[in-house]
């Protein structure tokens, strides 16, 4: 005979029983009325109940493949919470880009063509297309750009991240951040600050006149303050931004202001002239969206160094081109997409647009989400619940829920009103399916014709098929 | 009249409480017909019946949740859709904002180290998969859910034996652990005798009558209705056996059971030797040499093993009162010749066993959807005919719909169909008290109950109903109201399900000869 304080049933017997109640709700007051601790879930069927999403769970869930997905996944979310992302400079896109061409389109989201793309992109691509001079106008932009003669690109192919639209041109001024740790470096554009914008669809002179003063004026000055400066820990700014009340997608007001406080003194000693530093001042202050894009670049240094990990089911790349979502997944190595069609954000809208003028989910800035912050850190900035329709109660429960779907706690990010919990970290495709939750995403509405601009903020979820086709993909490949 | 259709993406209900909602919507001003349900196969087939299937609706899937509100002339559709979706609105669970729900029984598990039990009752499709999340997190498990795969019930329970864990299921609806009754259990007092059962009502049975002789339970381990089979081989049975064989506070121990294999049966019945403790077994229609061989206790019914067991491990002087023949003689002496045949309407497995088996002693021709004899068995759909004793919890009558101890209306219909025949004698029924089941069983049958005899007595019979109510001191409602409830309708009332069978047995030898 076992010894009894070792056999689970002899336990049992001497324990309160303490239950776990799955499916049926009224079996939930039958045993609370006994006195007895019962706990009952909010249950969903897994795989939303598709038999081939659950014979894909199932085969992850095999012992000796779920033990080799444990290591794998534990050594991604270890690389991305060690990832040291540095702020190293700002260079040209033609000069720092990986493949870029003078006349390739970078652009958000899982490849597309001229033909399939939104009114948002397709105004950002028309836009870019002039202010690179290789078209007149918008009518001999869209000309061009359906001719063949432009590569078009996603961002997330060429080590970038794109906010928005996410159209990137070879003269625009990138973010160069280097992961320190794991040596590997991500790019993404400039801020434009405003609501009409190229990367938001807007193309008219006003927009084309703001990215030749970027080019001309604000990117060169600050490539050149940060050979005075010298490299910025993005991390450590992120994790101070995120204790001042960001969640550092929708809202950027403390990261914006630690990375200007950075900046400032290296900015006065450029060899700028005074009325163009002021400018550049002027312009930051603008908007507290200028360190939004900064915070893209450090979550993709961190995220691509996890990319390519035999047997992780960790999600490295949500993004968006407002027609398809994608995913990639850590132990799917390379430039293996999973998509599903993009989902409406729904949020307050500027006043005289109404929901059906949006764009569906756009940009790459979902990479936010996917690094643990964004919408996952929305317990953070309880300033901006009322932007996401929430309470402060809501947007706790949010982190808390991102935490089911999840590896880890990012321990070098943590959230105060938490008790300083990390950041939920290492989205997990089994964990998505197994459970129903899927990944909150904070962001910013297009109008979904070209020309027009942003019109509001809210959230969206990924569509499920994506991780179905990742989930399915991930199982033939480790089975 | 016009017909509207929303499809909630991702969203998901448990199917009693989408029962729950539908009822309600269905009673709300303007609708004139509401059907909130998921998106399942089965669901879009109902509503492709119903000529109310869009495309919209088509394209839902399992984990989609579907509201179809057809309305009134003039309604305001609207506000009918926004009542429905009130009616869906999630109570926030008891404990206020600190309370937090959890998605996945992995994640509630580590949330609360203390849990230790799962009791599971979602569709088979998925049952196994839970139940396996559920060992795997260390959790015993009661697997309330049918339509599992037997395949899948042997690997579960050779998961649940090599950790040392109780996999009671699946198709377990009975248990009592540490005092708490799980899924469909009655209110019993604490005490020494052990459990361990393959039937469900049978168990419920064996418990209220340990409780009624006075005793009390231990710990009633449900093993699931196959679990004597020849592909399962008794696992949980055993396990079971040797837990309550450990088990400080348990004195005597029953097994209750419908007829195993019998290389099964051998195997269950040589763990008797090592219990330790007396065994009562009661397998229905089971042989004593074998029992007794092996060490054990037979027990001829569902009382015989409480009165047994009560006696080896309590109260060595405990009685039962014997069959009130008198009654018998009563109501046989106010049949016509041509009344005959016993009806046998029952809620519970093992208690329409018990009374069809009390029947077959005796040699009479009884038909059932669950005779054995593949000549003698009868459809849902099929009239009663001789000595008919219908299980309406069997899987025929609940295909689509929840089990009769929830909703009677099949069995009120039958009732009423019953009377009309004039070569029926008595019509016997059960009555099921308890966690689980309808919160006025008596009461929600009275209105049919008149109506049964008003038909015969019309008709120039006299029909007599036999009732039996499963229940104790204890339950919600009280045992002695459902009682009287029933004596007052003119109803006989039985004090076992053994007794029931026995009258039926009785009445039924006096009619047949006559």
């Amino acid at each position: 005979m076992s010894n009894p304080m070792t056999n689970p049933v002899s336990n049992l017997f001497a324990s309160d029983l303490d239950v776990v109640n799955v499916g049926l709700a009224m079996f939930d007051e039958d045993i609370a009325a006994q006195g007895a601790h019962v706990t009952t879930l909010d249950w969903t069927p897994p795989g939303g109940g598709k038999p081939e999403v659950i014979a894909a769970l199932d085969a992850l869930d095999a012992p000796e493949v779920a033990e080799r997905i444990e290591a794998a996944n534990a050594l991604a979310v270890e690389r991305i919470a060690n990832s040291q992302p540095m702020l190293t400079g700002f260079g040209r896109a033609l000069d720092v880009v990986p493949g870029m061409t003078p006349t390739t389109i970078l652009h958000s989201g899982p490849p597309i063509t001229w033909d399939r793309m939104a009114g948002a992109m397709k105004g950002a691509v028309t836009g870019a297309l002039v202010f690179e001079g290789l078209a007149a106008d918008l009518d001999e932009a869209a000309v061009l750009a359906a001719s063949g003669e432009i590569t078009f690109s996603p961002c997330h192919e060429h080590d970038c991240v794109g906010s928005m639209a996410g159209v990137t041109s070879a003269s625009m001024y990138m973010h160069v951040v280097r992961n320190e740790t794991y040596g590997n470096t991500a790019y993404t554009n400039l801020s434009e600050q405003m609501a009409k914008i190229l990367r938001m669809g807007a193309n008219d002179d006003s927009v084309i006149e703001r990215l030749v003063w970027m080019r001309d004026v604000l990117g060169p000055m600050l490539k050149e303050a940060m050979e005075i400066g010298g490299p910025i820990d993005l991390r450590l700014m992120l994790a101070q931004a995120l204790h001042m009340g960001d969640e550092c997608h929708n809202r950027n007001i403390a990261g914006t202001l630690l990375l200007q406080q950075a900046l400032a003194p290296s900015l006065l000693q450029t060899s700028f002239p005074v009325e163009h530093k002021k400018e550049v001042l002027d312009f930051i202050a603008s908007s507290d969206y200028f360190s939004g894009p900064t915070w893209m670049a450090m979550a993709k240094a961190a995220l691509d160094a996890a990319h390519g990990i035999e047997g992780s089911t960790v999600v490295t790349t949500m993004a968006r081109n407002g027609v398809e979502f994608g995913v990639r997944v850590s132990g799917l190595a390379g430039d293996q997409w999973f998509t599903g069609p993009a989902q409406q954000v729904i949020g307050p809208m500027f006043a005289g647009y109404k929901p059906e003028d949006s764009g569906l989910d756009i940009g790459d800035s979902a990479i936010t989400e996917t690094y643990g912050f964004g919408g996952f850190a929305m317990s953070a900035a309880p300033a901006i619940v009322a932007l996401v329709g929430g309470t402060v109660q809501e947007a706790i429960g949010f982190t808390r829920e991102m935490g089911e779907i999840t590896t880890a706690q990012n321990p070098n990010v943590t959230i105060p009103m938490l008790d300083f919990q990390g950041i939920p970290t290492g989205i997990d495709v089994r964990k998505v399916l197994g459970t129903g939750i899927l990944p909150v995403i904070n962001t910013a509405i297009a109008h979904k014709e070209a020309g027009i601009g942003m019109i509001g903020a809210g959230i969206t979820h990924p569509p499920v098929e994506a991780f179905e086709k990742a989930a399915k993909a991930l199982a033939d490949s480790l089975i | 009249m016009s017909t509207t259709a929303v499809v909630k993406k991702n969203t998901y209900f448990d199917s009693v409480s989408l029962m729950a909602i539908s009822t309600k919507a269905n009673g709300l001003d303007g609708v004139e017909q509401a059907f909130v349900a998921m998106g399942t196969e089965m669901n879009k087939g109902v509503l492709g019946n119903l000529g109310l299937l869009t495309p919209e609706l088509e394209a839902a899937g399992n984990g989609d949740l579907m509201v179809v509100v057809d309305a009134a002339d003039g309604a305001d559709i609207d506000a009918l859709l926004v009542a429905v979706e009130e009616l869906l609105q999630r109570k926030s669970p008891a404990g206020g904002e600190a309370a937090v729900t959890h998605r996945t029984i992995a994640a509630a598990a580590q949330d609360n180290p203390a849990a230790n039990l799962a009791v599971i009752a979602v569709n088979g499709a998925y049952a196994g998969r839970e139940a396996r999340k559920a060992l795997d997190n260390g959790l015993h498990v009661l697997l309330f859910s049918d339509n599992v795969p037997v395949e899948e019930e042997v690997a579960l329970k050779q998961l649940a034996h090599d950790k040392g864990l109780l996999m009671m299921g699946p198709d377990c609806g009975t248990a009592i652990i540490n005092n708490v009754a799980l899924c469909f259990g009655n209110a019993v007092r604490p005490g020494s005798v052990g459990v361990v059962a393959a039937s469900g009502t049978g168990a419920q049975e064996v418990s209220v009558r340990i409780h009624t002789l006075g005793a009390g339970v231990s710990q009633l381990i449900g093993t699931g209705g196959r679990d004597l089979s020849e592909e399962v081989g008794g696992i949980m049975m055993i396990d079971g056996i040797r837990a309550l064989a450990a088990d400080p506070a348990t004195s005597v121990i029953v097994l209750v059971s419908k007829p195993p294999a019998p290389a099964v049966e051998k195997k269950v019945l040589a763990e008797i030797a090592t219990a330790g403790k007396p065994v009562v077994v009661y397998f229905v229609g089971g042989s004593e040499e074998a029992v007794v061989a092996a060490g054990g206790h037979f027990a001829a019914s569902t009382q015989d093993a409480a009165l047994k067991a009560v006696r080896l491990g309590v109260d060595p002087d405990v009685t039962v009162e014997p069959l009130d023949t008198a009654r018998v003689d009563e109501v046989a002496a106010l049949l016509s010749p041509e009344q005959r045949y016993v009806r046998g309407l029952f809620c519970g497995g093992t208690l329409c066993d018990e009374s069809m088996y009390a029947m077959l002693d005796l040699g009479h021709d009884v038909w059932s959807n669950i005779q054995k004899d593949p000549e003698r068995r009868l459809g849902a759909d099929s009239p009663s005919t001789g000595h008919t004793f219908l299980d309406f919890g069997d899987d025929d009558f609940t295909n689509g719909r929840p089990h009769p101890m929830i909703d009677p209306s099949l069995r009120l219909a039958r009732l009423v169909e019953e009377a009309m025949d004039p070569e029926v004698a008595v019509v016997v029924m059960d009555f099921v008290l308890g966690f689980g089941a309808h919160e006025d069983p008596v009461g929600v049958t009275l209105p049919a109950i008149e109506q049964a005899k008003r038909i015969a007595a019309d008709a120039g019979r006299h029909l007599e109903i036999v009732g039996y109510v499963l229940g104790t001191d204890l339950d919600t409602p009280v045992l002695a109201d459902q009682v009287a409830a029933l004596k007052a309708a003119g109803v006989t009332v039985t004090r076992s399900s053994t007794e029931t069978g026995q009258f039926a047995r009785a009445i039924a030898r006096k009619v047949t000869h006559a």
